[in-house]
């Protein structure tokens, strides 16, 4: 049984890794074979799993990783979270990709494969999630407190010229069009950090709780995945949706009430987010889980960011596994592998303090 | 005919008298039909099984064990609802047109045309799913909207014509996408049990002095009632089952009457969206909305044969 599932499974990474490096080859070529001679000498495969919201970011990093350490091969199996993290908990990868913290019960249980520390995770991947509208005479960002946010997405607001929306954009000419507002029909961990949102900002408004899964009770527009509600918002006059910020193209977005300002999304304001974030704690002493403040007042932050983890063993059973984790993760968070993240999926750059003490934290893997 | 009056005898023998050489085939082609008709039920036996085991957990949770907060049977029964109205729809649809171009091609073109029609309707077949997801959602369904607006506007007192959708991405356009799928399905299937009605039943009525569709009425549905059936049950079981393109169509959500406007959801659809990053209960809880709609393939399916065997009396034997 367990045979055949590792046999399963290293036959999907193979898959994958062949999958990925046709897709990267033409892009990668150049820095691979100028930079292969000069680098690391780590050998072997190192294989994840876990969010899909940090695919693209991941296949980034694994071609970066290629010109950094060609001898080893990493894997990134884009099985979603929770998947991610169960597989993770059974051994059947080395690393996890997750767009929610651990569970407390999830950390004492990795403590039979991460020894006495258990695991512990880095913020890997930070991406503002945009509340965009395709309202083509509207020009500026239109401002909006959570309150607004929260009455457009369960319907109570129907037209753009609501005096709710009109008395926070004083000169600016709103049309009388309906709002179509329009969310995930997958569930996922954008809708999950909206909801959270809007559930801490604006309590009265949006007494549900944040899941994965958008609440059935408030109707509304929806499409499967990222791609599919941002062009169904571009192709419908009116429509308001929320979504990763990389994706949003020229669609207008909402400039969010922080305290007495409206803060725009920008990649600074959602690391400054996350930097200013309190720790979840209780679990390893390295760990950085951390639980971002809706409701934060602090200027120059932008409330509605996702977060996606990766997760390590503070301590792995081998030397090869404990060195190759070290190398990787060290390259997603250096200012290098942000960079490619941000570039190619739109990440906003995890840097500073948060950085530096994410890289402490990936250096004190060690070997049981 | 004046050929096999002249066969040599060696022929003959190797007909009637293979000796047990003939006898042995005989038991393989036996043996071989056997083993197929056995095969499928053992797959379908490990199919059920399979559902049913991976099922189990869901369906006997506690309701806040399930993802949704509620026990899993007030969270699969508006997407069985929603399964069975679109289906519903789709077959109220595509029946009529379906038989009408059936009977076309049989009885009513010209032989040229006829084949031409038959061409396009069969490859009306061959269109995957997806494209048709593609065009429901990017061509029909932005253009059914100021339709929607006017049912709105003057059935508005009727509870399936609602608050109109935006997008044309509703349930109504599902069930008729659905039903341009199943159309080619109901329509192949009708025009060969169309044509096979014994000329001899269809002269005789026009004999007797019937016109055209008094004949069509009088010899060919009869005839045809049981291949109709099947015909209808087939392209039900393409709607119940379609995935891509409910998926693609639809702007999926909570159960409402109104047809013409936001919400709604197929079983099919909800698992396409979730499945892939699903596990623990909620991968439990799709395996088990899967069951339930295994389940009621198997109802219509029974519902369809006892149909059929209330009236075997009609069947072409005859």
């Amino acid at each position: 049984m367990k045979i055949s599932r590792v046999g399963a499974s290293v036959a999907a990474a193979t898959a994958l890794v062949l999958g990925l490096s046709a897709c990267s080859n033409n892009q990668a070529a150049t820095p691979n074979s100028s930079a292969s001679a000069s680098t690391g000498n780590l050998t072997g495969t190192l294989s994840g799993g876990g969010a899909s919201s940090q695919e693209s970011a991941m296949t980034s990093w694994i071609d970066g990783f290629k010109a950094v350490q060609p001898g080893l091969t990493v894997q990134y199996n884009p099985v979603g979270s929770g998947a991610g993290r169960k597989g993770f908990l059974e051994g059947q990868y080395m690393f996890a990709g997750s767009d929610s913290a651990m569970s407390t019960d999830e950390w004492t249980k990795s403590k039979s494969i991460c020894g006495p520390d258990g695991a512990f995770q880095v913020p890997a991947y930070i991406s503002p999630i945009a509340v965009a509208y395709n309202l083509p005479s509207v020009k500026e960002n239109i401002k909006m407190d959570a309150d607004t946010i929260a009455k457009v997405f369960n319907g109570s607001i129907k037209k753009w010229n609501d005096p709710a929306i009109a008395s926070q954009n004083a000169g600016v000419t709103l049309p009388a069009t309906n709002i179509t507002p329009v969310h995930r029909a997958d569930e996922s961990g954008t809708t999950k950090n909206f909801t959270d949102y809007l559930s801490n900002a604006a309590k009265t408004a949006w007494p549900q709780k944040a899941a994965e899964a958008w609440p059935s009770g408030y109707a509304g527009e929806s499409a499967q995945q990222t791609t599919g509600v941002v062009s169904l918002a571009k192709s419908t006059e009116g429509s308001i949706v929320y979504a990763d910020a990389s994706a949003v193209g020229d669609l207008g977005t909402v400039a969010v009430k922080v305290g007495d300002n409206y803060e725009k999304y920008t990649p600074e304001a959602a690391a400054k987010t996350v930097a200013s974030a309190k720790k979840i704690g209780g679990m390893a002493p390295q760990d950085m889980g951390v639980k971002i403040d809706r409701t934060s007042t602090e200027a120059g932050t932008y409330p509605i960011v996702l977060v996606s983890y990766h997760i390590y063993c503070t301590t792995y059973k081998d030397q090869a596994t404990a060195d190759n984790a070290k190398a990787f993760g060290k390259y997603v968070l250096s200012a290098q592998g942000q960079k490619t993240a941000a570039d190619a999926a739109g990440s906003a750059p995890i840097s500073g303090d948060t950085e530096k003490e994410a890289l402490a934290a990936i250096d004190t893997i060690k070997v049981a | 005919m004046s050929e096999t009056t002249v066969t040599p005898p060696e022929t003959r023998n190797k007909l009637t008298g293979g000796g047990s050489a003939g006898r042995a085939g005989d038991k393989i082609f036996s043996g071989l039909t056997l083993a197929a008709g056995i095969l499928i039920f053992v797959v379908l036996a490990v199919v059920s099984l399979f559902l049913v085991l991976e099922a189990l957990p869901a369906m006997t949770a506690a309701p806040d064990q399930i993802t949704s907060h509620q026990s899993f049977w007030s969270y699969v029964a508006p997407l069985v609802v929603g399964t069975l109205i679109a289906s519903a729809i789709a077959l109220v649809v595509a029946t009529p047109i379906a038989i009408g171009v059936a009977l076309f091609i049989s009885h009513y073109a010209p032989a040229r045309i006829s084949r031409t029609v038959g061409y396009v309707v069969d490859l009306l077949a061959a269109i995957p799913s997806v494209v048709y997801g593609a065009w429901g959602y990017l061509v029909f369904g932005p253009a059914l909207v100021p339709g929607y607006k006017w049912l709105h506007e003057n059935l508005g007192f009727i509870p399936v014509f609602g608050q109109p959708s935006a997008t044309g991405r509703t349930l109504l356009t599902a069930s008729l996408v659905l039903s341009v799928m199943i159309l080619p399905i109901i329509t192949a299937q009708c025009r060969e049990i169309f044509i096979q009605t014994p000329s001899l039943h269809q002269e005789a009525a026009l004999a007797l002095g019937a016109t055209k569709w008094d004949m069509i009425r009088a010899a060919v549905f009869p005839f045809a009632r049981n291949g109709i059936i099947s015909a209808i049950m087939l392209g039900l079981g393409r709607a119940l089952g379609e995935t891509m393109a409910v998926t693609l169509v639809l702007s999926a959500g909570a159960l409402t009457p109104n047809l013409i406007g936001v919400g709604n959801n197929t079983i099919p659809a909800e698992i396409a969206l979730n499945f892939p990053e699903a596990f623990g209960m909620r991968q439990s809880e799709l395996i088990a909305a899967g069951l339930i709609l295994f389940v009621i393939t198997l109802l219509v399916n029974m519902l369809a044969r006892w149909i059929v065997s209330r009236y075997s009396e009609f069947s072409g034997a005859n």
